[in-house]
């Protein structure tokens, strides 16, 4: 035994352990520098979090994105029609229960609210398995036709939606315990933008379990580095990914649900429009990873909030800006995955 | 005659236009290690990567413990008791040793799952591994990487490991860790498919030895045989053992 217990400088010597906080630093550095500007402490509040609702609504939406990009280098420009399907069967869901959304109660809120998102996700996750089957799976590894076909499948998506629910805008009122603000001495919070955050926390947490703490999220984590070895191992690759691109695109249908009911109004070109924010936000965060996903999320969500209030010519083009700011400083993201 | 464990015959593999197998036939008897050498581009590699089916091959029978195993995905044919460690060892450098090994160890859900008197074994060949166990793999140096690799293909028994050049751009002390570990491997009765250039290295392993040229075996017989063969090594390598050391 020991045959290599020799010890030697090589074996000796390991750097230590520096986990990279830098871009956490960027979001509360970003938001006390806003302090100052925005004149005073209760707008800066009330932007704040409305900067994290938005952003934590985004994470939902891009963390299975930047997963199945991480995994096997699909680019789906498809994204969108996941959001816009999630977003109209809220309409359809919480419409056929008024009687409970125009409810004072905030039980009886929630029991339509759940059951219009768990619709939008187990949806959204089925049309998300035959999206995969049949458009993706037979341009595994051709980026071009990728793009192409995706966008593709999003325009017919987005015209089927239109066949079951019309090409108008359709409003989707919050709920009633949902509406109003909350009161932090002069600043006031929305209710719903509070609740978006405890949601997107939520999803974040059960995601960070899974990736940190299982042997699936470990797979993926593999997965997201080397495919090919992954597969030596013994691990079918191809079903961890259709897994993963189920409860993206699920999850993309949880964040239409929310966006919509942030907008208050649901139209059939919104996912099309969020999908450029998705893409500037993994770009951002760096292609493949979830915690630079996360990060990325708020801070495009707060530099759009901020953005708006003190230049609003500037918000047109403001995350558009923070990406290149970004690169020009880490050309991989915030947080890039060691790829093979 | 013992059956072969694994058994090529006439295996041809292109990758995209390029033609790089030309009917290759090899046996690996069961226990032994056997070095496939041949210079760069010779295609040893590439008869790696078509065993574990992450090339296939165009044509040919791919035998392994009398199945065939040619028309398998890699996943399936890592299941019938193959581990590869890939030239550029495949270590995911985001995840801790200690990740790295349960990825490695399939019927495991949990570290705590990993046979550990097994895992006491790998820490016997690979003491590094267990005191870097919490880091992440991406900070160890080359040779522990290596290491690690090599843990991971034996954390759970298989009968076949395919390895390729495990010596390549290791400081000669961690070469010779790497000997004393292959030889207690071998002692284990493990099958070894090992591809190396470095012949010192090859020659203090090897059972038996193959080399390849121009995508085909063009010599197949015992190491005993090459290594005392100063001719025959000039002629197959180009180089004698001599001018190796």
């Amino acid at each position: 035994m020991n045959a290599a217990s020799t010890s030697t400088p090589v074996l000796d010597a390991l750097p230590t352990v520096r986990p990279d906080r830098i871009p956490l630093l960027l979001l509360p550095v970003l938001a006390l520098a806003a302090i100052p500007l925005t004149g005073s402490f209760s707008t800066w509040v009330t932007l704040t979090f409305a900067g994290l609702a938005m952003g934590m609504i985004i994470f939902i939406i891009a963390s299975g994105l930047t997963l199945v990009f991480g995994l096997m280098d699909v680019l789906n420009f498809g994204h969108g029609v996941f959001i816009t399907l999630g977003a109209f069967l809220a309409t359809s869901v919480l419409g056929r229960m008024t009687g409970w959304t125009e409810s004072e109660s905030l039980f009886r809120n929630l029991l339509a609210v759940l059951p219009a998102m768990a619709a939008a996700m187990v949806v959204a996750g089925g049309v998300g398995l035959a999206f995969e089957r049949l458009i993706i799976r037979p341009v595994y590894g051709q980026p071009l036709k990728q793009i192409m076909i995706t966008m593709g499948g999003m325009i017919v998506g987005v015209e089927l939606i239109k066949v079951i629910w019309g090409a108008q805008a359709i409003p989707l009122p919050l709920p009633v315990a949902f509406r109003g603000s909350l009161l932090f001495g002069e600043a006031a919070v929305e209710k719903y933008r509070l609740i978006s955050v405890v949601v997107g926390l939520a999803v974040f947490a059960v995601m960070f379990w899974v990736l940190s703490r299982t042997k699936v999220g470990l797979l993926i984590r593999a997965g997201v580095q080397d495919r090919e070895m992954v597969e030596s191992l013994g691990y079918r690759i191809g079903r961890l990914f259709i897994g993963v691109f189920v409860a993206g695109s699920a999850l993309a249908g949880l964040g239409g649900v929310m966006w919509g009911l942030y907008q208050q109004t649901v139209t059939p070109e919104m996912g099309g429009q969020i999908n450029v924010l998705l893409f500037i936000v993994i770009i951002i965060g760096g292609m493949g990873s979830v915690g630079g996903c996360f990060i990325g999320s708020l801070l495009v969500g707060l530099v759009a909030n901020y953005a708006g209030f003190l230049a609003p010519k500037v918000a047109l083009f403001s995350n558009i800006l923070l990406m290149v700011i970004v690169l020009m400083w880490r050309p991989e993201g915030l947080y890039p995955v060691g790829k093979r | 005659m013992s059956v072969p464990l694994l058994q090529l015959e006439g295996v041809h593999t292109h990758i995209g236009a390029y033609h790089i197998l030309h009917g290759v036939d090899l046996e690996i008897t069961r226990g032994e290690l056997t070095v496939l050498l041949g210079r760069n581009g010779a295609g040893k590699t590439t008869t790696l990567r078509t065993i574990m089916g992450l090339w296939p091959a165009s044509s040919g029978a791919i035998r392994f413990d009398g199945g065939e195993i040619g028309s398998l995905s890699t996943p399936e044919i890592a299941h019938r008791g193959i581990s590869y460690v890939p030239e550029n060892m495949g270590i995911f450098g985001d995840l801790t040793v200690r990740e790295n090994m349960l990825l490695a160890a399939r019927g495991a859900k949990r570290v705590e799952d990993i046979d550990a008197a097994r895992l006491d074994w790998v820490f016997g060949l690979f003491p590094a591994l267990k005191r870097f166990w919490q880091h992440p793999a991406g900070l160890l140096s080359g040779g522990q990487k290596q290491m690690l690799a090599v843990a991971r293909a034996i954390i759970e028994p298989r009968q076949l490991l395919l390895i390729d050049e495990p010596s390549k751009g290791l400081a000669p002390a961690i070469i010779q860790n790497m000997i004393a570990a292959f030889r207690e491997l071998k002692q284990t009765d493990t099958t070894i498919l090992l591809v190396e250039q470095n012949f010192n290295f090859a020659r203090q392993l090897g059972d038996k030895v193959a080399v390849m040229d121009g995508g085909r075996i063009v010599h197949a017989g015992t190491m005993a045989d090459l290594a005392g063969d100063e001719g025959l090594q000039q002629r197959l390598l180009g180089l004698s053992l001599a001018a190796h050391q």
